[in-house]
Order: C-alpha cells, then sequence, then structure tokens
C-alpha cells in the first residue's frame, strides 16, 4: 500500500485529454500534404471535356499527367509537365523521370493522363500521342468528367 | 525540474479548435475522381515495315472531323455527334460475311464463321463480321479536342451498347453490370470468362489515324 502513496505524494499524472487531439492535427498534417503534393497549375485550369463512357482511373501511384490548355495572353495551346510550361519534346524525359520513381515490373502498367482542355487543338495531343509512341508509353487516358457530350461542341 | 504545482492548461477548447481546422480542409480540398477514356496507342512501327495488310474498304469505317469541327462519315454523309453511335453500330453489327477464325473456351482456333450473334442488316456492302470491322477516326490538327472527345466516346459507346445487348441476351445481365461485378469480387472466374467472351464477340477496334495537316 506504501507505493500508491507514494505515488499520490508525486507528480501530478499528465492529463491524456489532448492525446486525441493531438492525433487529430498529425492527421490533418498529412491531409494538408497530399494536396501541396499536387501539381500546380501554371496553364488556365483545363475545362476538361464531357463524356458518358468514362473508365475510373485505378492506382493512382501509377498515372502521370500531362496537362495542356491557355495560359493567360498567349496563344497557342501549353503543355504543362510537373510544375512548369514544356515542349512536346520534353514529354519523353517527363515520362523517363517517371519511370525512374516505379519499380521495373510497374512500368508496362504506367498510365499518362491527359487533362487537355476543351478547346485545345487534337493536332497539340496528337504531338503527345506520338511523342509517348516513340518511347513505348502506350497506356494514355483522355482524362473527362462525366456529362453529356453535348456540351463540348456548344458554341460559347 | 517541473515538480512544483503547474496550474494545468485548459485543454477543453482543444477539441474546438482542432474541429475547426477539420472543418477547414474538409472544405478546401477538393476531391476530384478520375476519369476519363482509355485507350492504347499502337505501337512505332520499324521504318521497314512491311506495308499492313490491305483492309475491304467495307470494312472500315471512317469517321473524319475537320477544322470546322464538321463530321463526315464514310467520306459522304455529314453527320452530327448523336446520330454517330447509331451509325456506328449498324456498321459494326452488320455481319454480312465471314470473319476472321475466333478461339473457343479451349483455346482451339475455330473455322472462320459468320456472325450468329449480329442482329444487323446483313448488308453485304457494309462489314462483313465485328471483329473485322475497323473504325477509323481521322482529324484534323485545327479540331476542337472537345469535339475529338465527344466522337470518340459515342464509338465506344456504340460497343459498349453492343456488348450491353449481347451480355444481357446471353447472361441476363448487361457489361457494364457484369464489370462492375466483377470488380466487386475479383477472384470471380467465371465472370472473367464472361467478360473475355463478350469482349470476343465485340472487340474494339478504334484506330485514330494521324491528322491532316
Amino acid at each position: 500500500m506504501s507505493k500508491f502513496r507514494k505515488k499520490k505524494k508525486g507528480t501530478p499524472a499528465i492529463s491524456t485529454a489532448s492525446l486525441p487531439d493531438i492525433v487529430f492535427m498529425l492527421l490533418f498534417f498529412f491531409m494538408v500534404t497530399t494536396v501541396m503534393r499536387e501539381t500546380e497549375l501554371k496553364i488556365k485550369k483545363p475545362q476538361l471535356p464531357k463524356a458518358t463512357e468514362v473508365k475510373k482511373l485505378e492506382r493512382k501511384s501509377l498515372v502521370s499527367y500531362i496537362y495542356v490548355g491557355k495560359v493567360d495572353g498567349q496563344g497557342g495551346d501549353k503543355i504543362q509537365l510537373n510544375d512548369r510550361i514544356a515542349d512536346v519534346k520534353d514529354v519523353k524525359y517527363f515520362i523517363f523521370a517517371e519511370r525512374e520513381t516505379h519499380p521495373e515490373d510497374e512500368i508496362p502498367l504506367l498510365t499518362t493522363s491527359i487533362k487537355a482542355d476543351v478547346d485545345s487543338n487534337v493536332g497539340t495531343i496528337t504531338d503527345i500521342k506520338e511523342e509517348l509512341r516513340n518511347i513505348n508509353a502506350l497506356k494514355i487516358n483522355y482524362s473527362t468528367l462525366k456529362g453529356d457530350v453535348m456540351d463540348n461542341v456548344k458554341k460559347k | 525540474m517541473a515538480r512544483r504545482d503547474l496550474p494545468e492548461i485548459n485543454a477543453g477548447s482543444m477539441a474546438d479548435i482542432a474541429f475547426l481546422l477539420l472543418i477547414f480542409f474538409l472544405v478546401t480540398t477538393t476531391m476530384d475522381v478520375d476519369t476519363g477514356i482509355s485507350r492504347k496507342l499502337p505501337e512505332k512501327q520499324p521504318e521497314d515495315m512491311p506495308d499492313p495488310p490491305k483492309l475491304k474498304e467495307k470494312n472500315v469505317f471512317i469517321v473524319t472531323v475537320n477544322r470546322n469541327n464538321d463530321i463526315l462519315v464514310e467520306g459522304e454523309t455529314f453527320m452530327t455527334i448523336d446520330k454517330i453511335r447509331e451509325e456506328a453500330i449498324k456498321f459494326i453489327d452488320n455481319g454480312g460475311g465471314i470473319g476472321n477464325p475466333m478461339k473457343d473456351a479451349q483455346g482451339n482456333s475455330l473455322d472462320p464463321a459468320e456472325c450468329d450473334w449480329c442482329q444487323g442488316a446483313k448488308d453485304p456492302a457494309s462489314s462483313d463480321h465485328p471483329n473485322k470491322a475497323i473504325i477509323s477516326l481521322e482529324s484534323d490538327r485545327g479540331t476542337s479536342y472537345g469535339t475529338y472527345i465527344a466522337v470518340q466516346n459515342e464509338l465506344v459507346g456504340a460497343y459498349t451498347d453492343l456488348r450491353n445487348r449481347y451480355s444481357k441476351e446471353t447472361y441476363g445481365l448487361s457489361y457494364t453490370q457484369l464489370l462492375k461485378d466483377a470488380k466487386n469480387n475479383a477472384s470471380n472466374e467465371s465472370l472473367k470468362e464472361k467478360i473475355k467472351d463478350i469482349k470476343s464477340k465485340y472487340p474494339q477496334i478504334i484506330s485514330e489515324a494521324e491528322p491532316t495537316k
């Protein structure tokens, strides 16, 4: 019994009431960092075309994104890879860099998602596709939203 | 040492702060689900490739989209986007002749045969068999991406419609439903077999031609 008495005299127990809050804070930390990892758009946010026959992209870690859209004050379509505006010729280096980060056996599964604006030209997309073909990155995905296809062709 | 009777910090409001933050991030984060039309690009052919086998013109369904986003089907008919699906279905499902040899469940090649699941017009001037029918999408560099995607969507939609129909008649469930079921229990082999069968009955052959300059 003497042991108990001793404890009562000693330092007061640390309150664990704030422990869940600390855990929450950690959770927020991870929430925030996952958002920050996404690339910041240098181009105007592409307005994705709509489609009905869409498939969900599985395993996001295997997907690399190419953005195509307009930049304010500049004509023509711009391609964004990672955090910067790039040239079509840089696409292959971008894919090579993506491949570096994956184990060998996952490389054939890598998918390139093209997030292009509705008003982009098909020419730009074809240039990208040609580059991807050259380096054998054959799985692509035209990123679209779910919706009525007729919205794509409506005149603004 | 902090042995002395430190006044305890009131942690009661901690939870409120945490919740405030949680709500803030809940509101600001956008959970964008990535969806899209998946495609597999053809492999790069070597320069000295022998010429590809000649295709009969009747087995190719050419959809052309020009720089003004006008859609031309088979080089003669102008068409609006909502009509393409119907036309594509008519073309794929025509079944006017003998198809390429198919494989049965054991992987043995069967003799080339007619398409006995097709319900098309069996017009000898249109496609022979779904596995011979090729849809070719030609575009111009100036075509708008939106139109291009819309046309692609309709072409994929035509195949989905046909697969759904075939699947409903054979297995009593639509193809989209089968796919959903297969995703929910990935170990179900019979479902996979069914999907494979449907895919082989209506293989999706869409070629994206290089655009005109």
